[in-house]
């Protein structure tokens, strides 16, 4: 009977509103936790799965040999390949199309590649402008590949020591 | 500045002579009253929507919008220029005539409701005896807007929106208009200058009815929330359930009347507020020892606008305060709070202040603070 009256008397008095309130209160004042992004960017794991790249062996050798295994494990059939026989008797692919479109981002592609070739990058601002944009062929890819090199031979070097 | 008035005063006479001079004197003060209120009221609108988002922005530990000119500050510039820019689309099947008069409705109370509002003694458009009537009739209006808007939309969310924004209108109007006919008793007076004038005294701050009037103070402020449609009783427009209620439909400029219409309900429910219960434009600092200290401390028991100013401010920001804090009421909360806790609460306390206006007990001690007066 007490306990209901007390519980009565605090419901009216607010008490666990004002308790709210005293709370927010606090925040209001509390140091601000927002990153700003163009200018301040929050820190990225080695293992960051942005775009798409093609990687080179040092001699300029492209890497893939065009196995197709990403192309079979890829579950969101993102990934299109074409091969045939170089002059030098290597395999080589023709066309290796990533559609951005469909690709969620899994990173099944590159824990398939038996050469390290296909990779993701840290690079996730990029866009397209018009339908098709964001379908990326062979040469988008090496030229990613080539422009990011340091950064993903770095990242490769760090996470190996958990493989 | 008194030259210049008089000086209009004569050209307007010597135009129109004496059967049109008068009225079209009086029409050209009125005119220019009315834009000293509305004036300084939409850049209040316009700035507390910055503001609103820059403190919920705080609470919740982020840093609110601060790109657009110096810290942000021209935020709502770009949101008003985007707003006029935007396609206005008319839904299929809408009834068009009502679709656009539906913002007007809203927009139209909200703004003539400051018609009564007094600034300081005598800074007031109309000094009318009932102008407590005047507003809680200007507010109940806006909800035709509301209404209007939910049925002109020919969309099952604006429908629902509008039917839950009005019922839970009309039931919080019932608990705010007790409490405000508490205040009024209290006051002995339905103007607001007179109301604001008797809780002058010699206590400062504890001479404002919201001493007395506590339980009343706490009602009108919920049922302030409640009739503007503030959040936690955001339910006529919450984003979860029915997208944004009555006003799913409109875009540009009649989402922005809306907008507007229901910022100004707001800054109208805070001055309320502040005139009823925390003595309008009375310094809180209005202790007979205060006033008689000399010059340098006196002029803090003084009475002045920015008292008032200050008050409304304060308002305003419990309104974002109480945004930021709680979560959404469920639908049949609000109809248990509004129906079975507020109406009874207010009903008492209605007695209650009458018994305590009553001769013995008005002029002993801590009553008479409120109630002595003749």
């Amino acid at each position: 009977m007490l306990s209901r009256v007390r519980e009565i008397l605090s419901s009216l008095m607010l008490a666990e509103l004002f308790k709210g309130l005293w709370l927010t209160r606090r925040y209001l004042f509390a140091r601000k936790i927002t990153v700003m992004y163009p200018e301040e960017k929050t820190p990225r794991s080695p293992r960051m799965r942005g775009l798409h790249a093609l990687r080179r062996y040092p001699n300029g050798e492209e890497r893939c040999i065009a196995c197709k295994l990403c192309e079979a494990v890829c579950p969101a059939l993102a990934i299109t390949i074409e091969s045939e026989q170089r002059a030098d008797g290597t395999r080589r692919t023709t066309r290796y199309d990533i559609d951005l479109y469909k690709c969620i981002f899994c990173g099944f592609c590159e824990e398939s590649c038996p050469v390290d070739s296909i990779v993701e990058t840290h690079l996730i601002e990029y866009h397209g402008e018009v339908r098709g944009d964001l379908i990326y062929t062979k040469p988008m890819l090496l030229a990613i590949g080539d422009r990011f090199e340091a950064q993903i031979a770095a990242d490769r070097t760090e996470d190996a020591r958990f493989r | 500045m008194n030259e210049i008035v008089n000086w209009v005063q004569d050209q307007v006479d010597s135009y129109g002579g004496p059967t049109w001079g008068p009225p079209a004197w009086s029409f050209t003060t009125a005119l220019v009253s009315i834009a000293l209120v509305l004036v300084p009221l939409l850049l209040t609108v316009l700035y507390y929507q910055l503001v609103e988002r820059w403190v919920i922005g705080w609470i919740q530990v982020r840093k609110g919008p601060n790109r657009v000119g110096w810290k942000g500050v021209l935020q709502p510039i770009a949101d008003a220029i985007k707003l006029l820019m935007k396609e206005q689309i008319v839904p299929a099947g809408a009834n068009k005539a009502l679709f656009f008069l539906a913002p007007i409705i809203s927009v139209a109370p909200a703004l003539a409701a400051w018609a009564i509002v007094p600034f300081a003694p005598g800074w007031v458009i109309a000094n009318v005896d009932a102008a407590l009537l005047v507003m809680l009739a200007m507010t109940s209006l806006g909800i035709y807007g509301v209404i209007i808007a939910g049925w002109a939309s020919n969309s099952k969310y604006a429908f629902i929106g509008a039917m839950r924004a009005a019922a839970q209108m009309v039931s919080y109007e019932l608990a705010m208009g007790f409490a405000i006919v508490c205040a009024l008793m209290a006051g002995q007076s339905m103007n607001l200058t007179e109301i604001v004038a008797r809780q002058d005294g010699n206590l400062g701050f504890l001479e404002w009815f919201w001493l007395p009037l506590l339980p009343m103070f706490v009602v009108h402020f919920i049922a302030g929330l409640a009739e503007t449609n503030r959040a936690p009783f955001d339910v006529a427009e919450g984003e979860s359930e029915i997208v944004a209620g009555f006003h799913v439909e409109y875009s540009g400029m009649t989402f922005a009347v809306f907008f507007l219409a229901e910022y100004a309900n707001m800054i109208l429910v805070s001055t309320i507020s502040a005139l009823l219960f925390w003595g309008g434009w009375l310094s809180p600092f209005n202790f007979s020892f205060i006033r008689d200290a000399g010059p340098a401390i006196s002029w803090l028991a003084a009475p002045s606008i920015l008292w008032l100013l200050a008050k409304i401010a304060f308002f305003m920001f419990a309104f974002l305060w109480v945004r930021a804090t709680f979560p959404r009421f469920r639908y049949d909360q609000i109809m248990r709070l509004g129906w079975k806790v507020f109406i009874p609460l207010t009903l008492v306390w209605i007695v209650v202040i009458g018994v305590l206006m009553m001769e013995p007990i008005a002029s002993t001690f801590p009553f008479s603070i409120w109630f002595g007066r003749p």
